[in-house]
């Protein structure tokens, strides 16, 4: 084919504990097209573009790119023959200004110093010319996610890249910034560039991609064009299985009360007001969804009720009972879970087993004992018992959890906040950065809790998974209640959007309307 | 109390504060730098100690007191890339790694005085020129400003000079770039090519020999000879003024300056009759005092943001 800028073919790669992390895959990529490069957590696709940017090395295979035979050794190769990489973890500077950071390793000179002139000259002509609406002199720490992606991209089209590989860029951004992704996507493929996009939402992939490459198990399962394939497809491709991607999920049966949070408010250490009389109520039954652009009070709220906070003025009451004076002990005595945002840091103890992370909430429970020491066999059997039931991928239960992939290690945090039987689960962020399988398989359990009269307050950045599996939507923006949807089938991932940018705001009386109703 | 005040408020305090102001100045750049390539700057006191006594030694031997400066250079960009070497390729514990050159510098300085000259004090019986003191033409003869400004050591100049230099270099050259980047966000440098390692070695190396001129002054222009522990916690000072003065170089040199008047007073005091050691302790009092008054207005302003 003529027409292919890049060819991976057979590459091979095997960590030295083993681990295959590709095995012949192989990928082709035409030019002046958007390829998506799909696939599970741990299918391959991070290493595979290790592999094609020299920061690790392969056991097998080739690398083409125009034709010509490459072998990458640094990342700064594959920069001068015009790949370029925007990571999914921005690679910036904070500290230094934008045009600082475009230009850095390539800086124009005057005699032995940089020629600020015209670095910041050439940087606001290419954002002109792509249409990346940046201040060059802004500093990089002041600016938002969204513009943080567009230095990103700027950094890699000043550099010549003719091939931009983006991994799963749309993970931090909202619908509108995803939206303004897509159009400056689709300008940089009218002007001959040719896109990586990594990404697993599959309707994102849909509504840009030409072609799709699907990564299993370290393999390629096979290419797939956009055109004519349903979501399904792409799914049934991504997993081998059917992923139930519409949740099926019976209509909410709402009982009593069981949280009320009213005017709450908190300051963090430094006196910044990070939540303003917030107010909501979760119900048994009810999967109480709470969504909002990262940083806009849903992690405080989620920290206020389950005792991490001081500093706060306001009620939270669980049936009746105060939780503010409470140590997080007593709180989960009350029958209260939460998987937290940050798993590796919060969620899990990494350096230890499996085994031990599982029961570190129930460390106290008589039934583990004997005569006030632990009983080993007894806690590795019910340990076992967790690793079946949620389907924890790893050897056994004494493997350590840093060496489980992201989704497994969620899973031992799902495991072992539902093995207590919560009356009430906060769940912030349950699957971020997860696998389909993963995915799936903690939305099911979330839906079955519900489904057992339990209440369940749902906080995530993502939209979808707040959409699919809310019963009732409530939208922060700055530290405020924006918006409160008693029935989350009333509104559209588009509105959402609008109150999670503070572009509305529903008036008081409409919500608090909505609460007296109840 | 006059007596005080007068002691205090004369041309002669003010010189005596650019005086010790230097090695504490030269040990905040070498701070300043350490930090700007990301990493840590704790070995610096140990690295000036041993400076002090490569300077003496190199003055000695070659009896000429430049020479003896560029060794005290050179060995301190050594000591700095053997830092470098030990937290950046072998991976050890830059604060441990910190506190053994610190201490191995205590112990080996003696241990070499020893050898040399048979001492385990000081070098005094070593011929070692020192560095001379530099009178400028016309503002020597102005009054007031004649005698606090002109008559400093050349390496006082020398490192108000460098003050300029460093600050010229690290924000507009493309290398003083590179090492801000990777000493802040290596990743983020090393996605786009640059060679991480490289830029923290250079910046070692600039790091070493300000920190060896801040030590070859000590014994070569602030006094005459190498005495033991005779950079007496220069180093720790400067990692405070380099935090106060926000990694700027004029931050660094305002800073240094208070750090020096502390010095200066205490220097001074000591015509009282007043117990020594408790004048002893004022540059340390003021250094604890400073940062913490530094810390609480860095966090007020964070809460009125």
């Amino acid at each position: 084919m003529s027409n292919e800028i890049l060819k991976m073919k057979n590459i091979t790669k095997i960590y030295s504990n083993g681990v295959i992390a590709n095995k012949d895959v192989t990928l082709s990529v035409n030019k002046g097209e958007i390829h998506a490069l799909m696939g599970e957590n741990g299918a391959g696709k991070s290493t595979l573009m290790k592999i094609l940017f020299g920061i690790e090395g392969k056991n097998s295979g080739d690398i083409y790119f125009e034709g010509k035979r490459i072998e990458a050794v640094n990342p700064s190769d594959m920069i001068n023959i015009g790949i370029g990489m925007v990571h999914q973890h921005f690679m910036l500077v904070d500290s230094l200004k934008v045009y600082e950071n475009v230009i850095l390793g390539m800086e124009p000179r005057k005699g032995v110093f940089t020629d600020t002139q015209s670095a910041i000259k050439l940087v606001a002509d290419t954002a002109k010319k792509y249409n990346l609406n940046v201040d060059p002199m802004a500093k990089v720490s002041d600016i938002s996610v969204g513009l943080k992606q567009k230095v990103e991209i700027l950094k890699v089209l000043i550099r010549g890249a003719k091939l931009l590989i983006l991994d799963e860029p749309t993970a931090v951004l909202t619908p509108q910034e995803t939206e303004e992704l897509f159009e400056q996507l689709i300008l940089l493929k009218d002007n001959g560039h040719t896109i990586i996009f990594i990404s697993h939402k599959i309707r994102e992939v849909r509504q840009i991609c030409d072609r799709i490459t699907v990564l299993r198990g370290g393999r390629s399962i096979g290419v797939i064009p956009v055109e004519n394939s349903t979501e399904e497809e792409i799914s049934r491709f991504m997993v081998g299985r059917d992923v139930v991607l519409d949740v099926d999920k019976k209509p909410a049966s709402f009982g009593e009360v069981l949280l009320r949070v009213e005017n709450l408010n908190y300051k963090n250490k430094y006196g910044k007001q990070l939540l303003k009389d917030v107010s909501f109520n979760v119900r048994k039954g009810q999967i109480l969804g709470i969504a909002g652009v990262e940083g806009n009070g849903q992690n405080e709220i989620a920290e206020s009720i389950f005792g991490f906070n001081n500093n706060i003025n306001g009620k939270i009451t669980f049936r009746d009972i105060s939780l503010l004076d409470k140590s997080i002990r007593d709180i989960r005595n009350l029958g209260i879970s939460y998987i937290p945002e940050d798993r590796m840091t919060i969620g899990v103890t990494k350096d230890v087993s499996i085994w031990e992370n599982l029961v570190s909430d129930s460390i106290d429970n008589k039934s583990l004992k004997n005569k006030g020491l632990l009983n080993i066999k007894k806690i590795k059997g019910y340990a076992r018992e967790l690793i079946r039931e949620f389907k924890i991928l790893c050897r056994n239960e004494d493997q350590q959890v840093a060496m489980l992939s992201g989704g497994n290690t969620q899973k031992v945090v799902v495991a072992r906040e539902f093995s207590s039987d919560p009356n009430l689960l906060i769940a912030n962020q349950p699957t971020r950065g997860i696998d389909v399988g993963a995915n799936e398989f903690i939305w099911k359990k979330i839906i079955d809790l519900r489904d057992k009269g339990r209440g369940i307050i749902l906080i995530s950045a993502d939209l979808n998974e707040i959409m699919e599996l809310s019963d009732s939507i409530l939208v922060m923006a700055d530290g405020e209640v924006a918006a409160f949807f008693e029935d989350g089938k009333n509104t559209t991932e588009y509105e959402l959007g609008l109150y999670m940018l503070g572009i509305k705001r529903q008036s008081l009386e409409e919500r608090v309307g909505k609460f007296e109703k109840e | 109390m006059n007596n005080v005040l007068d002691l205090i408020f004369s041309t002669d305090f003010l010189f005596t504060t650019i005086r010790v102001m230097t090695p504490i100045l030269f040990a905040a750049l070498a701070c300043m730098i350490f930090t700007k390539g990301g990493i840590d700057s704790i070995g610096t006191e140990g690295i000036m100690l041993m400076c002090s006594l490569a300077g003496v030694l190199g003055s000695h031997y070659t009896q000429n007191p430049f020479l003896g400066m560029l060794t005290a250079v050179i060995v301190g960009s050594l000591l700095a890339c053997l830092f470098g070497y030990v937290t950046l390729s072998l991976k050890s514990e830059p604060v441990l790694a910190g506190i053994a050159l610190n201490t191995l510098a205590s112990g080996l300085t003696i241990f070499i005085i020893y050898y040399v000259t048979g001492e385990k004090g000081s070098t005094q019986s070593l011929m070692s020129p020192t560095l001379p003191n530099i009178h400028i033409p016309l503002l020597k003869d102005m009054p007031i400003l004649g005698s606090i400004l002109s008559g400093h050591n050349f390496i006082t100049y020398l490192g108000l000079l460098l003050t300029v230099v460093l600050a010229l270099f690290i924000y507009k050259t493309p290398t003083g770039l590179r090492i801000r980047s990777v000493g802040e966000n290596p990743d983020a440098a090393k996605s786009i090519g640059i060679k991480v390692y490289k830029y923290k070695y250079i910046a070692l190396i600039i790091a070493g020999a300000l920190a060896g001129l801040g030590g070859s002054f000590m014994s070569m222009g602030y006094v005459s000879f190498f005495s033991k522990e005779m950079v007496a916690g220069r180093g720790f000072i400067g990692m405070a003024a380099e935090s106060m003065g926000r990694g700027t170089p004029i931050g660094v040199l305002l800073s240094s300056l208070l750090f020096g008047a502390a010095d200066s007073l205490a220097i001074r005091l000591q015509m009282l009759n007043l117990p020594v050691q408790l004048i002893q302790t004022i540059p340390y009092v003021v250094t604890i005092i400073a940062i913490a008054i530094y810390s609480y207005s860095r966090t007020e302003k964070k809460i009125s943001k």
